[in-house]
């Protein structure tokens, strides 16, 4: 029992730190990305190579005057960013992050809890992730927090449904809502996305819709809105709503990885399992993981240095018109298709 | 009028499907991203790496001294009248006896000052100048953080005597032919005047 706790403990802290240490990173990423695709060379001071660069952005955070406005409500105003920051960190948990290790007669999955609702539960918490931004966005007692709240929130509402159908037709395929079953599924075999790759569109455009990353970043749209939900933000508070927008990134992009590339399994996995050992085998499916998942978190920015902001009503009309129809679609074809096969 | 053969017609033409889907626009824009992401950066890291600058270039003043090390100014205040910006002010002073081996001729600045925040670096002072005591160097004025600090007085401006600067790339063949010419007043030192008036008591 003592073992199973600390075993728990141990990786809910690993799994804290990396989203941490990767978020963190991120923002470095981001701004080496974006000044490599403009030709330049980014943060190059602190530090060898700008390293340090989070570090004294942190540093800066922390050392900001707190500003509070007074006609705020101020029990929410600091309820806001942190709900963000909460939300954002709770996803990690229900994704494996590698098969398992093994330590004399103990063996320890490599995932935080493995609940047989995985994916309900991930959908569940990431929407109760725009409570952060609308109660942020709300307190602030600020017409343009307020516009970026409701914007965020309509937009969240809006592209959730078609994340969710997208999910209805991998789950029709997987016949399971557990991450760990749906990951194993996909090992020594074709990953999801050969038998789902419109409903993996779906699933990467409504989380970059889900984690206001561009081209659906109208929420802090800086030309119309100020700063969007966070312009009354100061010190770390705004730190925590930046901060939450990279750890929302890292998850979701670990959350695609899993569900349709694959998750942790290796390319010939089957081969190289019976070269190494177990515990080999684990770390090296977390590395792979792990690169995958950095990966995703490149291909979030790459796009975001790509293409511009839609506009409110193209971005609602892609939503409810075009998204929503054909993951509807979707669910018909892979439907027709079972059945067809006779996998019914 | 033709002027350019890049005329382009628009038309504003319904998108076909293919174009409504953004698809292959967006990938089109990923491949460009990607290509520059592997370009060489255009930065130069400023305070270790100076980019070059053209032989002219027009920075920092430097009030000149003679060979003799006295100061070529005086105080004429052409400069300052030259000036579009008005940076520069001066407050003239006579020069006493025992100075001689200071201020070029009878009457020098006493107060010098440009204000760096002013300051266009038009180089319109060094072409007023009439004396070759004001030129536009390559340093680039360096930042301050308050307003005092950028009004740059004589002991900024006037250039050291160890450590001099070479301006001749700043004046035409003309003006450096003409300079070789010592039988001429302006091209002679204070040392020099004295050596040609003794001689004249000679004769």
């Amino acid at each position: 029992m003592i073992v199973f706790i600390i075993y728990k403990a141990v990786l809910v802290l690993i799994v804290f730190l990396i989203s941490l240490g990767v978020a963190a990173y991120s923002t470095y990423g981001e701004r080496k990305v974006a000044a490599f695709m403009q030709d330049r060379v980014g943060p190059d001071r602190a530090g060898p190579f700008g390293m340090l660069q989070p570090l004294a952005d942190g540093l800066k955070m922390f050392m900001k005057e707190e500003i509070i406005p007074s006609v705020s409500n101020k029990f929410l105003f600091v309820l806001g960013p942190s709900l963000a920051m909460l939300t954002a960190l709770m996803t990690g948990v229900v994704i494996p992050w590698g098969s398992s290790i093994t330590i004399g007669n103990y063996t320890f999955p490599l995932q935080i809890t493995d609940i047989n609702i995985g994916v309900l539960y991930v959908f569940s918490v990431v929407s109760f992730g725009v409570y952060g931004i609308m109660i942020g966005g709300w307190a602030s007692n600020n017409k343009y927090s307020l516009l970026g709240a409701l914007r965020a929130s309509s937009q969240m509402i809006s592209y959730e449904i078609a994340m969710g159908l997208a999910i209805v037709a991998l789950v029709m395929k997987t016949g399971s809502l557990s991450f760990s079953e749906i990951v194993a599924q996909q090992g020594g075999t074709w990953i999801n996305f050969i038998y789902q790759p419109l409903g993996c569109l779906i699933f990467i455009i409504c989380a970059f819709a889900e984690t206001n990353r561009t081209p659906f970043d109208l929420p802090e749209c800086e030309t119309e809105l100020v700063g969007g939900y966070h312009t009354e933000y100061s010190s770390m508070k705004l730190g925590f709503y930046l901060f939450a927008e990279y750890v929302n990134m890292f998850i979701s992009s670990a959350v695609i990885m899993s569900l349709y590339f694959g998750g942790y399994n290796l390319p010939f996995q089957n081969l190289i399992a019976s070269h190494v050992d177990g515990n080999i085998l684990a770390l090296l499916q977390f590395l792979f993981f792990f690169a995958k998942v950095l990966f995703g978190i490149f291909f979030f920015m790459w796009i975001r240095w790509t293409i511009p902001r839609f506009r409110y009503d193209q971005l609602m009309n892609l939503g409810w018109k075009i998204l929503i129809p054909l993951s509807i679609f979707n669910i018909l074809a892979t439907g027709v298709l079972m059945y067809a096969l006779g996998k019914v | 009028m033709k002027l350019t053969d890049r005329k382009k017609v628009v038309v504003k033409k319904e998108m076909s499907l293919i174009e409504k889907l953004y698809l292959p626009a967006i990938t089109g824009g990923m491949v460009i991203t990607l290509k520059h992401l592997f370009k060489k950066p255009a930065t130069v890291r400023y305070p270790e790496v100076k980019r070059e600058i053209a032989d002219i270039y027009r920075g920092q003043h430097v009030l000149k001294r003679d060979d003799q090390g006295a100061e070529r100014c005086t105080a004429c205040g052409l400069c300052a009248v030259a000036c579009p910006a008005e940076a520069i002010t001066m407050t003239a002073a006579e020069r006493k006896k025992g100075e001689e081996h200071l201020y070029r001729e009878e009457k020098y600045a006493a107060v010098y000052e440009i204000n760096m925040l002013r300051c266009i670096f038009c180089g319109l002072c060094e072409e007023a100048c009439p004396k070759e005591a004001i030129f536009l160097t390559d340093r680039i004025v360096p930042v301050s953080t308050n307003r005092e600090d950028m009004i740059y007085g004589k002991d900024k401006l006037v250039e050291n005597m160890e450590d001099r600067f070479d301006v001749s790339s700043r004046q035409t063949p003309e003006v450096l032919k003409f300079k070789e010419d010592k039988t001429k007043g302006h091209n002679q030192t204070w040392v020099d005047k004295q050596n040609l008036r003794k001689d004249r008591k000679k004769h």
